[in-house]
């Protein structure tokens, strides 16, 4: 069975461009434009990863991560930022509320790989 | 260019760092060099290398070898061999040394991602091994190289392929647009050039060698004239690690894969022997 990915992003050429590179990793992919959207996703159905922007509108990705741990069956999702935030002390602060692997654009599908490989979902 | 210069060029690099050449990459070997050209001051590629057929100009001959011989790495590249060095060379060592040093050598290190990666895992490790000492070294045959590795400056591309999140976030600091590795870590690991065609009896014994991805890129004669006097270089307990698609079979009696271990060696009783 293919492994699903949550693309969550509010730029449609971002979740385009993951969903190519992650296509080509045997993903099955999902989108949401930001938190709220993925949110409400993985209610109904729990991806094997999400990879997340952090800055969006109506909920970033670090209160998406934060809410997605509290969810029954919310600490499974491995969950990868993938942002132009690249700050230590914010991406630490992402690490410590859940997030498994971080991801600083612009990235490309070298990157993209090496990350999913360092998070466990690809061999 | 023309193939009496890329024979010039093949010539030259193989002589200096044993380094064989695929004649049918131009494009590459003129990509390399472009660079080398520009910063000495000629117009063109055939200018340098008409430079270097009469002049014989030491230094243009260096960058030139150094701009062919440099590799692509990665920080932990290809994991397994960093994980063997964790799990299981580290504290086997650790433990037989006691408190005598445990010598690490890094060799063609390039730009330091392999040195570093196992400086970061003996600084991880250092709480479970109390007592142990470790001396990193890293070597390269290009100045060039040893200069950036020893800034420890990487840029964001650099710093995303190989190294887990949480090793970047606790052992780089930013600086501007690159990260550096921390003090702590890039004092770890003592650097020197080193061409692996020269002796390397002066150097004295290593207890672990990596030298990955290196002897591919040499004929054979020089590969067993590397491995022998990588194999010399062990103590009878030592152990040196090559690239994945590498092996000393049919080069050389002076080592021997250790089982189920891939891409590691451990010194013969042939080599311990001589």
């Amino acid at each position: 069975m293919p492994r699903t990915c949550l693309v969550v992003d509010d730029s449609r050429v971002v979740r385009k461009v993951a969903r190519r590179i992650l296509e080509s990793l045997d993903f099955e992919i999902a989108e949401a434009g930001d938190g709220m959207e993925a949110l409400a996703f993985c209610r109904a159905a729990m991806p094997d990863a999400v990879l997340l922007d952090w800055a969006m509108p109506v909920m970033d990705g670090l209160e998406f991560v934060r809410r997605l741990r509290q969810e029954p069956g919310g600490e499974a999702p491995v969950v990868v930022f993938c942002t132009s935030e690249n700050e230590p002390a914010r991406i630490a602060e992402a690490l410590e509320d859940g997030a498994d692997e971080y991801i600083m654009k612009p990235f490309d599908g070298d990157i993209l790989e090496a990350k999913l490989t360092e998070a466990g979902l690809v061999t | 260019m023309r193939p009496e210069d890329v024979e010039t060029v093949r010539v030259l690099v193989h002589a200096r760092s044993g380094v064989v050449i695929d004649p049918g990459k131009t494009y590459q070997i003129e990509t390399r060099l472009a660079p080398v050209a520009r910063r000495a001051g000629f117009a063109s590629l055939p200018d340098l290398v008409q430079a270097i057929r009469l002049q014989r100009d030491e230094k243009l001959m260096w960058a030139a070898t150094e701009a062919l011989t440099s590799g692509e790495t990665c920080f932990f590249r290809d994991r397994a061999p960093f994980a063997q060095f964790r799990e299981e060379i580290l504290p086997e060592l650790a433990a037989k040394r006691g408190e005598r040093p445990i010598r690490v050598w890094s060799a063609a290190c390039a730009a330091g991602q392999e040195p570093y990666s196992l400086a970061m895992i003996i600084d991880d490790e250092r709480s479970k091994l109390p007592g142990a000492r470790v001396e990193l070294f890293g070597s390269d045959i290009s100045e060039r190289a040893l200069e950036k590795a020893q800034s420890g400056l990487y840029t964001q591309f650099e710093v995303q392929r190989g190294l887990p999140i949480r090793l970047l976030v606790r052992h780089f600091e930013k600086v501007d647009e690159m990260w550096g590795l921390k003090a702590r870590i890039r004092q770890m690991v003592r650097w020197r050039r080193i061409n692996l065609l020269a002796d390397l009896r002066g150097l004295g014994q290593f207890d672990v060698i990596f030298c990955r991805n290196v002897i591919s890129g040499f004929d054979e004669p020089t590969r067993r004239r590397v491995l022998d006097q990588l194999a010399r270089a062990l103590p009878s307990d030592g152990r040196l690690v090559l690239g994945f698609d590498e092996t000393v079979s049919g080069l050389t009696e002076t080592l021997a894969p250790v089982p189920g271990r891939r891409g590691v060696y451990a010194p013969t009783a042939a080599r311990i022997a001589a």
